[in-house]
């Protein structure tokens, strides 16, 4: 237990590192490293939505692809696109794919249902994140498998704001 | 409920506002002050400030989501209005053609109010005079998208130099600079301190941009909507933690004119999309 | 005022081509999260369904929460399997409802 508790404040270390030189690299907006957390690292509430999802299915690692920038201008909208690597035939196809957030008031994102009609699966959307935090999509497969990738997004605040201070 | 609720969503209150006061005091402290205008070669739009989520959202209409108010403005010009039972398209035909290069045009002087008036202005206007129908509230759904609807009409196009073209104005420009360059609200900033001194250096999370107007009305993120020029001088004015002044004050046409002469000859992207 | 939606695919498509679809639609996505300046609790009010159909049959459907955009923008992709009408329906709190149609040529 002491071991996976130094484990976690390494790997805590070594991402508030990456984080600090994503904020470095800030005003030129450029691309940093997408940094994918262990789902164990995942609070409770984005923990229960993932098993409402899977039904307690184990969550293998692949086969998805999240496309979401590590640095946002504003929470309000954040571009997002998961792509799951499936040949989408009617033996071999995604039924679901999910999107959920760890620290929004609320975990669930979007859930869409889709079948071999769809021929690619991929969507792609905008979010809302309160806060940066880790963003985790979901694949179904309709072989009963479930399938996740997971990445952190910096939200930037503005200085600005419309609303009085 | 207001208008404009005080948080937009993912904002939580207070902590997170401390740091960004926080960085606004300092970087007035910092600040530079040349008061020097920007030399016209260096001019760059808010799009050249922005990442490239936010640029793949005005680069295509599809994505764009004030495209949704130019569809809206679109409907609302070929609809019939009013006690004279008249469209927009009743006396100015089809838009794509009458209304090329108009808003690029705006600010320009209006004899009614010996003054400036601004595109939106000129909708209410024609709306009371020759439509003869009630007034459409500034930022007003209804206003933004005729006024989105109109401002498309010139996208690609560069800004007028609308003084140069009527005298008249020049007076009202003189007004408008001086209100960018005068320090004001509780922390003593000018428009220019940031627009024209410090512009590409960040305030919080955000890149300083120039201040050009050349993608009004426009889809701002952290508004969560489209929202005129007005909308935005007034939320600078909050931010520079100054009295706002009312929707269609003449402050704000005044510095509508600077900002659009500032402008002249860049090149009109409305509706754009900003942070 | 009606809401306003923004459907775009290609017109034209070859049997059994794969088309992407964007669509838009003007809707607050109020959270339920926020209060007024006075302090009151905004009351949420989003878009909770979107569904597609393709010749009356679904082909894809969306459940949606708070934390979608206001004016939601959601792409997905269908196979073009033969001329006919896609039907998009959105529907949501306060009774919310929104539906548009577009022909789809299929050679």
């Amino acid at each position: 237990m002491d071991d996976g508790a130094a484990a976690m404040r390494s790997r805590g270390m070594t991402r508030r590192g990456m984080l600090m030189a994503g904020l470095a690299a800030l005003p030129a907006g450029a691309a940093l490293t997408v940094i994918v957390r262990p789902a164990a690292a995942t609070p409770e509430a984005m923990q229960e939505a993932i098993r409402r999802i899977t039904g307690g299915a184990p969550l293998r690692r692949g086969r998805v692809r999240l496309e979401i920038p590590p640095l946002s201008e504003n929470g309000n909208s954040v571009a997002c696109a998961v792509a799951v690597d499936s040949p989408m035939t009617a033996a071999d196809h995604v039924k679901a794919i999910h999107v959920v957030t760890e620290k929004n008031p609320q975990p669930n994102v979007i859930g869409v249902h889709l079948g071999p009609r769809a021929g690619r699966a991929r969507i792609a959307t905008r979010l809302r994140l309160s806060d940066t935090q880790t963003v985790t999509a979901i694949a179904a497969l309709s072989d009963g498998s479930f399938w996740a990738e997971s990445a952190n997004v910096i939200v930037t605040m503005g200085a600005c704001l419309e609303d009085a201070l | 409920m207001t208008a404009f609720p005080r948080e937009a969503f993912p904002r939580l209150r207070g902590e997170k506002r401390r740091p960004a006061l926080a960085a606004a005091a300092a970087f007035l402290f910092a600040l530079p002050a040349f008061a020097a205008d920007i030399p016209l070669p260096d001019r760059r739009s808010g799009y050249a400030f922005m990442g490239p989520d936010t640029r793949a959202m005005q680069d295509d209409d599809t994505q764009n989501p004030a495209t949704l108010a130019v569809l809206e403005g679109e409907a609302l010009w070929a609809r019939k209005a009013g006690a004279a039972g008249r469209a927009c398209a009743d006396c100015h035909g089809d838009a794509r053609e009458s209304m090329t290069g108009a808003a690029a045009r705006y600010p320009r002087f209006d004899d009614a109010s010996a003054g400036p008036i601004d595109l939106e202005g000129r909708i209410m206007q024609c709306r009371a005079r020759r439509q003869e129908a009630p007034p459409l509230a500034r930022e007003s759904r209804e206003l933004l998208a005729l006024s989105a609807f109109v401002a498309r009409q010139s996208r690609g196009l560069p800004v007028a130099d609308a003084v140069a073209a009527d005298a008249r104005l020049a007076p009202f420009l003189e007004r408008g600079r001086a209100l960018f360059r005068r320090r004001q609200g509780q922390i003593a900033l000018s428009c220019a301190q940031c627009h024209d001194d410090n512009w590409g250096k960040s305030l919080a999370g955000n890149a300083i941009p120039q201040a050009h107007p050349t993608g009004y009305p426009l889809y701002r993120l952290e508004w969560q909507s489209v929202g005129s020029l007005q909308r935005r001088l007034r939320n600078c004015m909050i931010g520079m933690r100054a009295e706002p002044y009312a929707y269609g004050a003449p402050e704000y046409l005044d510095l509508a004119l600077y900002l659009a002469w500032r402008a002249r000859g860049m090149t009109m992207e409305a509706p754009a999309v900003r942070p | 005022m009606t809401a306003q939606a923004l459907i775009h695919f290609p017109k034209k498509a070859r049997r059994g081509e794969v088309i992407e679809i964007r669509t838009m639609i003007s809707h607050p996505m109020e959270t339920g999260f926020r209060r007024t300046q006075q302090g009151e609790p905004i009351p949420r009010n989003i878009i909770t369904a979107f569904v597609c159909r393709y010749n009356d049959v679904e082909v894809f459907r969306a459940d949606l929460f708070p934390a979608l955009t206001a004016n939601p923008f959601l792409a997905f992709h269908t196979v073009a399997a033969e001329s006919g009408t896609l039907t998009f329906t959105w529907t949501g709190d306060d009774g919310f409802r929104a539906e548009e149609r577009a022909k789809i040529e299929v050679g």
